[in-house]
């Protein structure tokens, strides 16, 4: 499982990559490893305002469906087109290509109340135990 | 099922262990925890289209019906004709409530005239052979389940592993027949069947030798491509070839013609429980149809998911899916009888989302056959009719791992090759030259029935 350590984390498996007030949204390489084969991806409208928590977007695997909440909250600026065709992105490069959607940050605070990596090691080891 | 060696409320396979050392994801499957993958359920589904997969199914159940008096029994519990069943062979077959609701749908194997074994999904074995011992009569009824082990090993390469290792002549050995020998040494009984749409066989085993069984086979199988499957692979599989799965297509508030199984419901036949509701319901047509659909928008229909006609809800899904060999969303839904061919436009509601969906042909995948398979007897359908659904109007649909003309046929001559095969062979003396060659898979691409 990797957990890059430049990232947070948030207990729903979602991570996020802050630059420039816009928070870019992905879910991480454990949840892409519990999900299996991912073959659909529903991401929001542009423009959309989130709340923290709100459901941002859904993923399916061949066998079941996953909510993706807004680890943080804001306007979304970009979701990744790519996975409309390509859902299987999320699988081979989750912190990366696999990214699903970027958010402008409507408070900047709530990225420190999301798990660092060391932190998010520790509730996965936690919750598989 | 087997070995129900229980760790709190989960009941556990004699090939638990293996599945844990080769990486599988477990979970709860039915009271049970199964496999639901290994190396990905994509990559399984693809093992089994183009090569072989290995199936830990052991916790199906077996019960077995004996004495003189087992055949009159088993006719009055099962909705097809158990007259033409000849020793060796095996039917697909639904045990039916009075009102014609499914109690359980199984696949019944003839032993012999005073022995005859039905094979039953794991989550009824419980209420089956309760049923089966409440309708008994004067047969004697016996729960196998616990001491039989099942592995399914299928796919085009299946026959080619499993033909070395076994004295059983396989090309005598045709879908729906089975007979006991013997498998990398240890005493089985195979059956040409399955849950996969692909050629390939059930090997029930003592639970004990189950593991030694399951290795053999994999080492076996190897270089052919031979992989282990999970319970994930198993569903696509057989969502893909439109057979269907308890719990979801059937359940006891079901009747099996609305599910397009009217084929394995020998209504003009013997009498049996439920006939009489199900004539009725033949005379006055199934109020909604099982229907094959495909997805035309973005999204996979699940199960519960409400079918709708301009706005209004018309039926539900019952079985939703990506199918890994077409690429896209598949789904089995029941729908209101006359939209079922009527081409009006359909939707699935994803979401609150109106997804349009048509009615396609099912099955979905049918695997290639060489030309010599023969086109499949036509349909004799019970039901008829122009509201006739799709699956129904289709031979194919939903025999279990069927050619579906086969429990159709006419019962062998007792010199039938399946006959001499079922007799119990003491083990080490096989009953037949082994003069197959270690791996022909049928030819692809010759077109299919």
């Amino acid at each position: 499982m990797q957990v890059p350590e430049t990232l947070r984390y948030s207990e729903e498996h979602e991570w996020v990559l802050v630059a420039d007030g816009v928070a870019t949204i992905g879910i991480t390489d454990h949840a892409q490893e519990e999900l299996g084969d991912i073959v659909f991806v529903e991401l929001p409208a542009i423009g959309a305002v989130l709340t923290k928590s709100a459901t941002l977007g859904v993923v399916e695997s061949v066998k079941a469906v996953s909510d993706v909440y807004a680890p943080v909250g804001g306007a979304v600026a970009a979701v990744n087109e790519r996975l409309a065709g390509n859902p299987e992105i999320i699988n081979e490069d989750p912190y990366g290509e696999g990214w699903m959607v970027k958010v402008t940050l409507a408070d900047a605070t709530e990225i420190e109340r999301l798990m660092t990596a060391a932190q998010y090691r520790d509730f996965v080891a936690q919750e598989k135990a | 099922m087997s070995e129900s060696s229980t760790t709190g409320t989960l009941a556990r396979t004699p090939l638990y262990d293996e599945h844990r050392a080769l990486g599988a994801r477990i979970v709860e499957f039915g009271g049970w925890e199964m496999p639901v993958s290994y190396r990905g359920i994509m990559e399984e589904h693809k093992a089994v289209r183009t090569a072989a997969g290995l199936f830990d199914v052991s916790h199906m159940g077996e019960i077995e019906v004996l004495g003189p008096h087992a055949a009159a029994t088993c006719q009055r519990l099962t909705t097809n004709d158990v007259r033409k069943l000849a020793n060796g062979h095996v039917q697909y077959t639904l045990l039916c409530r009075e009102d014609g609701g499914v109690v359980d749908d199984v696949t019944l194997y003839r032993v012999n005239d005073q022995r005859y074994v039905f094979c039953v999904n794991a989550g009824n074995i419980a209420k089956d052979l309760a049923w089966i011992q409440e309708h008994a009569g004067e047969a004697t009824i016996v729960d196998r389940s616990q001491a039989t082990a099942l592995i399914a090993l299928q796919g085009p390469a299946a026959r080619g592993i499993l033909a070395p290792l076994t004295p059983l002549p396989l090309d005598r050995l045709k879908s729906f027949r089975f007979a006991r020998s013997e498998v990398a040494g240890l005493p089985a009984l195979v059956s040409r069947t399955g849950y996969t749409g692909e050629d390939g066989f059930e090997l029930f085993v003592d639970a004990p030798r189950a593991v030694a069984l399951w290795t053999a086979l994999l080492a076996a199988g190897r270089d052919a491509g031979l992989e282990p499957i999970g319970l994930g692979a198993r569903d696509t599989l057989r969502l893909e070839a439109a057979l269907p799965l308890y719990g979801h297509e059937l359940d006891e508030s079901t009747s099996p013609l609305a599910a397009g199984l009217g084929r394995w419901v020998k209504l003009d036949g013997e009498d049996f429980i439920g006939r009489g509701a199900l004539l009725h319901e033949q005379e006055r047509g199934a109020p909604r149809k099982l229907v094959g659909l495909a997805l035309r928008g973005p999204g996979i229909a699940r199960q519960g998911y409400p079918i709708t006609c301009e706005g209004a809800q018309v039926g539900v899904v019952t079985s939703g899916t990506h199918s890994p060999t077409l690429g896209s969303a598949v789904a089995l839904a029941y729908v209101a009888a006359a939209l079922a061919a009527s081409g009006a436009a359909l939707a699935v509601e994803i979401r609150g989302r109106a997804v349009p969906v048509e009615v396609i042909p099912t099955p979905f995948y049918r695997r290639p056959r060489p030309a010599a398979a023969a086109a499949p007897a036509a349909p004799e359908s019970t039901e008829g009719g122009p509201e006739q659904s799709a699956a129904e109007a289709n031979p194919a649909v939903a025999a279990p791992a069927a050619e579906p003309e086969l429990d159709d046929e006419v019962p062998a001559p007792p010199s039938d090759a399946s006959v001499e095969l079922v007799e119990e062979v003491p083990a080490g003396e096989p009953p037949a030259p082994a003069h197959l060659e270690p791996s022909t898979a049928p030819a692809p691409e010759e077109g299919e029935s």
